[in-house]
Parts: structure tokens; C-alpha cells; sequence
């Protein structure tokens, strides 16, 4: 019930917002805060109180589920279920909405219109990671685009028409990919075992090997490396994530980027996953690739917005890196690096439109010493560029250090390439840093600066909270969706062979960690 | 109350001030922020000494103490944690961190004084000081890269402390060369952890070295990756061969950073990991003596740079990559508690010459060339002496200097340790002479000769008092390790093995220790002699510049070089693709079919015509087909 709700309250909200725009400009701006605020402690109090409620099944680790019928002749019913990794994804999309409803706190234009497709947008990213038949899936997919496509052309910047478009093409064609492959999928399971079914849960009992699967993979993968995006699939990035409003730019890269994570660790790992095993290396290329890639993309950019939009790009990478390694370090790493890759990339972006509002522009050549007059902001640009390089006590090294070390784990020469994308991410990192802040004055603008106000404390003091939090104590995320991983792993065709560690080694550990608990019981 | 419950107030009260004083710094008073700057760094340095001493009493074979505070994050067996661990190496490093660092801040307070950022300077020293600790005291090296990632992020913002001015191009290029240089060292560190990871499934340092030798055979593949990974991050963060090129550049930041970080404290974490994981590399003895390798050529190339240098901190940063070499080359031939010691000795002189050299510049209008000095020895007596026992002390005058007994017990060493040979040790002589040289050619021409500026500021108590305590420790602190030639009193060392292996000895060297030691005390007299006959018995205005000491003063070439294979391609390859090459190949998509739409749309024109000729051509193309084929 508590999945239903929390759609309602935010389609709900989305439509009373709208209305409410007609009568007055600032009511929808309350109503979708309160809307968003109102699920957050919803879905906070239940992570309080579910620990340990994990329902262990064949298909999954369900903290809860919630079917209905929807067209039974074909197969397709209404069915949701949230696991420890959609809890934390649904957590984060909760948090992070709330936040860019503040952030476009000062939107004039039409604003119940505005406001109505921020909500929708964000109820259906929070429906893609709660779908448990492949239709849903599909349907809130298509929801996620409909109103980020109007978010940007009608709210954007300059060039807002043609990254709408853009934006749209992408991700509507490898769309249209993904959804033959749900339907070849349906017909292929429904001729071996005689049930036509979307559901999930039933799909994963069967899936289909050799030559089919691959194509099946390929169609979903195509849809999901667009969204990412990775290499070569990136080319509407920076357009859709520069031209958008703030708030855009925020769901987009640190929310809707995710789905495409999600969908990787959700779907093609447990549908597919002969084929995946197979497509790894490849796969691991191609994230590695793109860090890179998206690094040397981003250095050269003169554009702050860009730069951002580039370097997220970059992080990306790490995402494939992770899922294509098949540990449970990378996985796990895959599940913090959406969470802190949202929380940084959100923050930055923010930072520009910061900037932006004082000075007017993107331009870094019209920015540079702007820490005598802005030093809080420069304070907080320090943390998240810092997040951006990877310093440990911030969640992204977390992170990312599970990646690469769970990709070691499974392909060395693989890891090693991602792992250079540590080195390049300093470059184009500070240069952000140094060139709006540090760097020689540019003082044409100077006049027209002003540290940050307290509408800008809340949200970047809100996201250094959680990013330092995850950083120190990252355990609370791992430990949630450590169940459905778990799960994900053992249905995986070699779970044997990661067991090659030395038995005097883990008999040690074993002993230590034994040694550990008992001293933190004593603490308690 | 016992040591093990009080770790975690060490770095607790840097981390406090810190947080004060970012969050809070811009609203005090200078005198608050001075408070809070040193304060936390003073009381942590008392919790060291209070409960540090009885440790020191009591410590036997293996003595360590633990705090676990509470685990980082567990993914099956995988389990780091926020443990930290105190045993005789580490409490070494404490001290130094926290008795220096308190001086230094003590120092700053007044040398930064006209500086606006004054809160700003202060809450990254304190933040510096924070991660520092856990560095050392981290039982996992999760954990030291933690703060080893942290003391980076200091240096960086301190480098380019001074933003925005006339300077801020060349502050930010060296602020940001440090990160990035020592970042490739601390990627190769990085991996060496995943190879860490898979082998042993933990990242405790006690466990890791407790199970090596039972993981990796000696001499084995793994073992010798291990030690060659974990020793790029040291390479970086010690700015040693061949990542030695961001130390120089590093002194644009204010002179007690540098004396903190860029000599006393940071560059010395490559030495505490070497140590610290010191089995690892004794399974792979090739590594190790590569350590041995590039610690001796580090010296000896750094030595003759720091013999040109006209700018008094270069010089000073060139020596310390210098003395770091020694520190390294007393690692890789086993000599591990000597090098420690060189480690504490040259934290006191080397940070006495950094602050002393900022007591200068600030005293002449922030001039940093040692050409235009001259003649300071009767205006600045305080600075003078103390300076002058600094520098006896790095170019270790022998018996009189604390710097003479740390640096002789590894020249010894790398001569007559089972690992040593003679070419270790020529380079390690031959640099004590030069070290002596390039020393007291700075102090000749600084302090004699005429005097060439007047002087702006006269030192107060808080740049004497700590002058004169370090100036103190740089003579007598080498007491506490004599050599076996003579008093043979180690305490320092016996200490220290508790945690490290003695150095092993060759039974039979070839020459006895007195005459090494007449040997290096004679050579380091020379230094002084020849720079006394070639400073001050001539007057020399300006460096010579011949190619030969161009060659020495860029560096050897370091910088051309790198720029030349990876710098200026990578920066090439960006500009020339800035629009995405992928991005073109879609829009040449999308253009390919508007240009196509536009050309059939041409087509459809309404001559009945052309649609006939169309048809009849299309007929007989297709029938020449049917009938050729």
C-alpha cells in the first residue's frame, strides 16, 4: 500500500499543483515540497522500521509488494515491490525532488505547469524503481520523458528547442528498442512455458539463453547506455543537461541517469545473465572508455555548465564498471556511486546556476577570483569538487573504490583502465575549483556578487550533510540493499568460483570480524 | 586512564578546530582564531606527551595499543574499519606531528598576522594536522588513505593560499601540479590495494602483515607487485624520483606550510608506509632495493639542484627531497629505525629552516631571493643563530649536531648493511658533502656579506620562541641514538624495534666505522670551508649561468620533459576535439537526411514530365539489369 501511496501523493500533488498555478504563482512551489517532504518521512520512517522485515524469495529480497490487476489477457498486471536497493533509490529521488523544488524556488514562468511536470517526472523515476512487470517498467519510463522534454523546452536556456529534441530522439528511439525487446521476451517465455506473462518475477524463473538472449540484452542495454549515458550514446548529454533549468539539470543527471544504473543491476544482470557475463569485457571497455573520454571532453569545455555536464558523463563509466564485474564490492559500489554520484553532480550543477544568477553566464572566462566575495560557496564548491576527485570520508571514494576493486577482482587489465579515470577527474575537477575561485581576478563581475543567501545554506548545507554522512558512514546504505545483492549474486551461473580466497586469510578474518562485533556489542 | 581510550582525542581536537573555524572563522577575532588554531593542536600534542611517555616506558616486543571506534562498511567478509592503532612508529610520528605542528602554528600567528584569510589559513592547518594523525594512526589502510588523501587536499589549498592577486596564475598551476602529481603516485597505491583486496580480502595492516609471508611466497610475483604498487603512492607523496617535480613549485604557498607540510610532516607519509608495511617489502627484496635505488639517486640529483637555487625556499625544498632520499635509501637497505630517526631529526631542523627563512622573507618585504640578502647575522641575532644550527644540523657538522647522528647511521648503513654496497654509499657521501656546501652557501649569503634590503618587521616572541626551541632540538635530540663507536646509548632505536627489524649488519666490512665517520665528519667540514672560500671571501651578486648550472637549476629537465611526452599531447588532444568528434557524427546524421528530405522534396514537383521520364528511365534500368545479369 505504502508504494501506491507514495505514487499518489506525488501524481496527486503534480495535479494540484497545476491547479493550484492558476490562482496563485507561489502555491504550486509549497505544494510539491510538502508533497515530496511528505513521502520522504513516509519512506524514511519505513527504512527505521523495516530493519530486518527482508521477505527472501527466489526472485528477489521484497521489503514489500503490491500487485493489482491491470490487463490480465495479456498478461500484464499492475505490480510493484521495493527491495533494499529501490528503497534507497526511492530515498535519494524523494530528497533529491525536494531539493530542486528549492532550487527553482524563484521559477515566475508558468509555474503550476512547471511544478506539475517536475512531480510527474519525479513520480516516474520513483515508478521505475519500484516496477516489477516489464509493461509498468515501460510505462514509467516513458513518464520520465514526456515532461523532462517540456522541463527543457519551455523552461530552458537559449538553445532549449534543439537539446529538447535531441533529448527526445535519443532516448525515445532506444526506447522504442527496449520495448520490442520486453515484447520478444513476453512471446519468447510465454511459447517455452505456456504462461504469457510481464511479470518479472515469473520472467526471471525462465530466462531465455544463447543467441536470443543477446538480442534481447541488446535491446534493453541500447536503451539503458543512452540514459546513462556511455560511450557512444553520450552525444545529447551535454546539450539536454546544459540547456535544462536548474532543477532539470539536477533530476536529469543525478536522478534519471540512475535509472539506466538500476535497470542494469535490476534487469540485465538477473534476465540475461549468460549473455552478460559474456558482453563483459566489452562492457567494462566501454565504462572505462568513457571515463576517460568524458574527462578529456570535459577539461576542454568553456562552458561551467558543460564542464558539469561532461564530468558526469565521466562518472558514469564507473556504473558499468561496476555492474559488469559480477562482485558484490562492485555491486555494491554500483549502489553507492548512484547515491553519491547524485548527491555531487546535483550539488555542482547547482553551484552553476548559483554563479550563473550572480553573473549571468556559464562563461569561465568571465569568472575567476570569486572567493574574496563568495567564500561560503566556495567552501561548499571545495567539498563537492572534492567528491568529484574522490577524497576518501566523501561517498563517492567509497564508491568508487568498490568498483574498481570488485572490477580487479574480476579483470585486471579492465580495472587498471578505470582506474586512471581517478588521475583525469583532478584535471578537469579543479579546474572548476580554480578558475571561478581561485584563479585571477575577473572584476568586471565582481560588483555583482554576493555570498550565498539562506534559501542556498539549506540546500548545500542538506547535501554536504549527506554526502560527508555516506562518506564516514556508508554502512547504512550497504547494509540495506546487501539482501537483494545477495540475491542477485547467488542466481548468477558461477557464484562458486568467487570463493578463491585463502582459507587462512578468511579463517583470520573471520575471527577479527567475530572479535569486532563482540567488542561493538560491548560499546553498546 | 589508559592510552587506548584516549586515542581518539588526538585527532579529535584538530578536527574541532577545524570546524570552528570553517564554519565560524570569518566572525572571530584574530586572537580567537590564533586560540583555537593552536590550541587544539596544543592540547593534542599534551595528550601525546601525558600518556605517550608511559607507553614509551612500558613498551616491549610488539607493544601496541588499540582503539576501535566503529566499522566503515562490511560487505561479506570485507571489513574496514575506523580502528587506530598506536605502537612505536606511529607515536613517533604523533609526536613529530603534534609537538612541531604546534610550534609552527605558534609561529603562524604572527607570520600571518597581515594576511587576509587569516581564519581560512588556520582551519586548513588544523584540518592538515587532522588527517595527518589519522594517517598514522590508521590500523587500515583504507583508513591511512583517508588521510593521506587528506593531507593532499591541504596542501593543495595551501599552495595556492594566496588567490586572486598578482600571483594567483602561478599559485594555482603549482597548487594544482601537487594534487595531480601526487595523485598518479596515489592511484598506483590505490591499485596496489585492490591487489590487496583479492589476496587477502582485508585492508588491516596487522593482518596484512601478520599473513604475508604465509600469502605470498618470497620473491613472489604478487608479493613484488604489492610492494612496487604500494611504493608509487610513496614516490608521489615524497616527492621522489621520478615524481619529484611538484615539491619546488609547492613553496608558492605561505613559508609555515611549507615547513609543516612540505618538510616536517606530509612528505615524510611515503617514509611512514614504507615502514609501516615493511614486511611486504622485505618479501620482495628486488623492490626493495629499487627503493634503495631511487632514494639514492633522488639525493644525489637533488643535491645538485639545491647547489644553483637562487630563491632561499627552493633551495631548502630541494634538500628536503633530498634528505627524503636518505630517509628512502635507509628503507631499502633495512636500516628502518635509522631512517625513522633521520625522519624526527629532520623534521626539527628542516621545519627551524623553513620558519627561520619565513622570519627572513617577512623581515625583507616577502623577498625570496638569497641575492638580495646579505648581512641579516647582526639585525636578525635570533634568526641568525638558530638558522645557523638548523643548517649545521642538515649539513650534519659532525659530533655538535643531532643531523650528523641520523644521517651517519645510514650512510653506515647503506656501506656496511647486509643490503648496502658501495655504490649506495658513494652517492650518500658525495651528497653530504654537497648538502654541506649548498647549505652554508645559503647561509653565507644570507646572513654575510652586506646587507642589501632593510628590513620591514622585526621577529616577536611568537617567531622566536619556536626558532629557539627547534634550534635546541636540532643539536641535542641526536643524543638519544649514539653510533656503536662511540657511548652506543639507543634508546631511540630499541624503542623503535619493537615494532621494526634491526638492520642487519655485515660481519666483516671493509673499513671499520670510525674511519666512515672520519670520512663523513671531514666531508662535511669541506662543504663549509669551500662555501665560506666561495661566498664570502668573494662577493658573488648574481647565480652563473652557464648551460651545466641551467641544467641543475630547472631541475635536470624534469618539467621540460613531462610537458614535452604528456602534457602538452593531452592538452593538444583536448583542444582539437573541445565539440565531441561522436556529437559531429550524429549531427552529420540528422543533416545527411535533411539534405535527402530537401532533395526528393525537389522531386515532387508537379511536371508530368519528369515524372514520365522518371518512370521510362527507371523501366530501362531495371530491364538492362534483368537482361545483363
Amino acid at each position: 500500500m505504502i508504494l501506491i501511496t507514495l505514487l499518489l501523493i506525488m501524481m496527486g500533488g503534480g495535479v494540484l499543483a497545476w491547479i493550484a498555478g492558476a490562482f496563485d504563482k507561489s502555491l504550486p512551489k509549497w505544494i510539491s515540497l510538502f508533497a515530496l517532504l511528505t513521502g520522504l518521512s513516509m519512506m524514511v520512517s519505513f527504512w527505521i522500521g523495516s530493519a530486518g522485515t527482508v521477505n527472501l524469495t527466489a526472485g528477489g529480497a521484497w521489503m514489500v509488494t503490491a500487485k493489482y490487476d491491470w490487463i490480465p489477457q495479456l498478461g500484464m498486471s499492475f505490480h510493484l515491490g521495493l527491495d533494499g536497493i529501490s528503497l534507497i533509490m526511492t530515498l535519494l529521488t524523494l530528497f533529491l525532488g525536494a531539493i530542486s523544488v528549492i532550487v527553482s524556488w524563484k521559477e515566475e514562468r508558468n509555474t503550476g505547469f512547471y511544478f506539475f511536470n517536475l512531480l510527474w517526472l519525479l513520480a516516474g523515476i520513483t515508478g521505475v524503481f519500484l516496477a516489477l512487470d516489464m509493461m509498468v517498467f515501460y510505462f514509467f519510463w516513458e513518464i520520465m520523458l514526456i515532461p523532462m522534454y517540456f522541463v527543457i523546452a519551455i523552461w530552458g536556456y537559449e538553445d532549449r528547442k534543439y537539446a529538447g529534441w535531441k533529448f527526445f530522439l535519443f532516448t525515445q528511439i532506444s526506447g522504442l528498442m527496449m520495448l520490442l525487446a520486453i515484447i520478444a521476451l513476453y512471446l519468447i517465455h510465454g511459447s517455452k512455458t505456456g504462461t504469457y506473462t510481464f511479470d518479472y518475477l515469473e520472467l526471471i524463473k525462465n530466462v531465455p539463453g544463447g543467441q536470443a538472449a543477446f538480442w534481447l540484452m541488446s535491446g534493453f542495454l541500447l536503451a539503458f547506455f543512452v540514459k546513462l549515458p556511455a560511450l557512444p550514446f553520450h552525444s545529447w548529454l551535454p546539450d539536454a543537461y546544459t540547456q535544462a533549468p536548474p532543477a532539470g539539470s539536477v533530476i536529469i543527471a543525478a536522478l534519471m541517469s540512475k535509472t539506466a544504473a538500476y535497470g542494469l543491476i535490476r534487469f540485465i544482470i538477473p534476465l540475461f545473465p549468460e549473455a552478460a557475463r559474456a558482453f563483459a569485457v566489452p562492457a567494462l571497455l566501454i565504462g572505462g572508455l568513457s571515463i576517460l573520454y568524458g574527462a578529456k571532453l570535459s577539461y576542454a569545455q568553456k562552458s561551467l555548465k558543460r564542464l558539469i555536464a561532461y564530468s558526469s558523463f565521466s562518472h558514469m563509466g564507473f556504473i558499468l564498471v561496476g555492474v559488469f564485474s559480477f562482485t558484490a564490492l562492485g555491486l555494491q559500489g554500483v549502489m553507492l556511486q548512484m547515491v553519491a554520484h547524485g548527491l555531487s553532480i546535483a550539488a555542482l550543477f547547482i553551484i552553476s546556476e548559483f554563479v550563473r544568477e550572480r553573473t549571468g553566464s556559464f562563461d569561465l572566462s568571465e569568472m575567476g577570483g570569486f572567493w574574496k566575495k563568495m567564500s561560503n560557496m566556495g567552501g561548499f564548491t571545495i567539498v563537492f569538487i572534492m567528491a568529484s576527485v574522490g577524497l576518501p570520508g566523501l561517498a563517492n571514494f567509497v564508491a568508487e573504490f568498490l568498483t574498481l576493486a570488485g572490477a580487479w577482482q574480476f579483470n585486471i587489465p579492465m580495472s587498471i583502465i578505470a582506474t586512471l579515470g581517478l588521475i583525469v577527474s583532478v584535471n578537469y575537477s579543479l579546474r572548476i575549483l580554480q578558475k571561478v575561485f581561485h584563479q585571477k581576478e575577473y572584476t568586471a563581475n565582481q560588483s555583482r556578487l554576493y555570498d550565498l543567501t539562506a534559501r542556498e545554506w539549506i540546500v548545500m548545507g542538506s547535501l554536504t550533510i549527506a554526502i560527508v554522512g555516506l562518506g564516514f558512514f556508508p554502512q547504512k546504505v550497504v547494509h540495506t540493499a546487501q539482501p537483494a545483492f545477495d540475491k542477485i549474486l547467488m542466481a548468477s551461473p558461477d557464484n562458486n568460483s568467487s570463493d578463491q580466497t585463502m582459507n587462512r586469510v578468511t579463517q583470520l578474518n573471520t575471527m577479527h570480524l567475530a572479535e569486532l562485533n563482540k567488542k561493538e556489542v560491548s560499546h553498546d | 586512564m589508559d592510552i587506548s581510550n584516549v586515542l581518539w582525542a588526538i585527532p579529535l581536537f584538530p578536527l574541532l578546530g577545524f570546524l570552528s573555524l570553517s564554519l565560524f572563522g570569518i566572525k572571530m577575532s584574530k586572537r580567537m582564531v590564533a586560540t583555537i588554531g593552536c590550541g587544539s593542536v596544543g592540547i593534542s600534542a599534551l595528550i601525546t606527551i601525558i600518556y605517550g611517555i608511559p607507553f614509551i616506558q612500558g613498551a616491549t616486543e610488539g607493544a601496541f595499543v588499540e582503539q576501535h571506534l566503529w566499522t566503515w562498511f562490511q560487505i561479506g567478509t570485507f571489513a574496514p574499519e575506523i580502528t587506530l592503532h598506536l605502537d612505536a612508529l606511529s607515536l613517533t610520528f604523533v609526536f613529530v606531528i603534534t609537538f612541531v605542528g604546534f610550534l609552527i602554528h605558534v609561529f603562524s600567528t604572527e607570520y600571518m598576522a597581515e594576511d587576509e584569510g587569516y581564519s581560512r589559513f588556520f582551519a586548513y592547518m588544523n584540518l592538515f594536522v587532522f588527517s595527518m594523525l589519522l594517517l598514522v594512526l590508521a590500523n587500515d589502510l583504507l583508513l591511512l588513505y583517508l588521510g593521506w588523501e587528506g593531507v593532499g587536499l591541504c596542501s593543495f589549498l595551501l599552495i595556492g593560499f594566496y588567490y586572486g592577486g598578482s600571483k594567483a596564475e602561478e599559485n594555482a598551476y603549482a597548487a594544482r601540479k601537487s594534487f595531480l602529481i601526487t595523485r598518479i603516485g596515489d592511484t598506483a597505491m590505490i591499485l596496489g590495494f585492490f591487489l590487496l583486496v583479492k589476496d587477502f580480502n582485508t585492508l588491516n595492516i596487522s593482518t596484512i602483515l601478520a599473513t604475508a609471508p604465509d600469502v605470498w611466497a618470497n620473491n613472489s610475483t604478487e608479493a613484488s607487485w604489492g610492494a612496487f604498487l604500494l611504493l608509487g603512492g610513496a614516490l608521489g607523496k615524497s616527492a621522489q624520483l621520478p615524481l619529484q617535480t611538484w615539491l619546488p613549485d609547492a613553496m608558492a604557498g605561505p613559508s609555515p606550510v611549507s615547513a609543516l607540510i612540505h618538510a616536517a610532516t606530509m612528505v615524510t607519509a611515503g617514509v611512514y608506509l614504507l615502514a609501516r608495511t615493511h614486511t611486504i617489502f622485505e618479501l620482495a627484496p628486488a623492490i626493495q632495493m629499487l627503493v634503495a635505488v631511487i632514494g639514492a639517486a633522488t639525493l644525489l640529483i637533488a643535491s645538485f639542484s639545491a647547489l644553483v637555487q637562487t630563491d632561499i625556499k627552493r633551495v631548502l625544498a630541494y634538500s628536503t627531497i633530498s634528505q627524503i632520499g636518505y630517509m628512502f635509501l635507509a628503507m631499502g637497505i633495512g636500516a628502518w629505525s635509522a631512517g625513522i630517526f633521520h625522519f624526527m631529526i629532520h623534521a626539527f631542523f628542516k621545519a627551524l629552516l623553513f620558519l627561520g627563512a619565513g622570519a627572513v622573507i617577512l623581515a625583507l618585504h616577502h623577498e625570496q631571493d638569497m641575492f638580495k640578502m646579505g648581512g641579516l647575522k647582526k639585525k636578525l641575532p635570533v634568526v641568525y643563530w638558530t638558522y645557523l644550527f638548523g643548517s649545521g644540523a642538515l649539513a650534519s657538522l659532525p659530533l655538535i649536531t643531532a643531523g650528523f647522528y641520523s644521517k651517519d647511521a645510514i650512510i653506515w648503513s647503506s656501506f656496511a648493511g647486509d643490503k648496502g654496497n658501495v655504490w649506495l654509499w658513494a652517492a650518500a657521501i658525495i651528497s653530504a658533502f654537497l648538502t654541506s656546501l649548498y647549505t652554508f652557501r645559503m647561509v653565507f649569503l644570507t646572513f654575510f656579506g652586506e646587507q642589501k634590503t632593510q628590513i620591514s618587521h622585526k621577529p616577536g616572541m611568537a617567531i622566536k620562541v619556536p626558532l629557539v626551541i627547534l634550534g635546541i632540538l636540532s643539536l641535542v635530540a641526536g643524543f638519544i641514538e649514539l653510533p656503536h663507536s662511540f657511548g652506543h646509548f639507543q634508546p631511540f632505536s630499541k624503542f623503535l624495534n619493537t615494532v621494526l627489524p634491526a638492520a642487519q649488519f655485515n660481519p666483516s666490512p671493509a673499513f671499520g666505522e670510525p674511519v666512515m665517520q672520519a670520512i663523513a665528519g671531514v666531508l662535511a667540514l669541506a662543504g663549509v670551508f669551500f662555501a665560506w672560500q666561495l661566498y664570502v671571501k668573494r662577493t658573488v651578486t648574481a647565480r652563473k649561468e652557464t648551460p651545466l648550472s641551467n641544467f641543475f637549476y630547472s631541475g635536470w629537465g624534469f618539467d621540460k620533459l613531462y610537458d614535452t611526452i604528456f602534457i602538452n599531447p593531452l592538452v593538444w588532444l583536448s583542444k582539437i576535439d573541445v565539440g565531441d568528434f561522436v556529437d559531429r557524427i550524429y549531427v552529420g546524421l540528422g543533416r545527411f537526411n535533411l539534405a535527402m528530405n530537401a532533395a526528393f522534396s525537389k522531386t515532387q514537383n508537379g511536371r508530368l514530365r519528369l515524372y514520365l521520364f522518371g518512370i521510362g528511365l527507371g523501366a530501362f534500368i531495371i530491364l538492362t539489369m534483368i537482361l545483363v545479369l
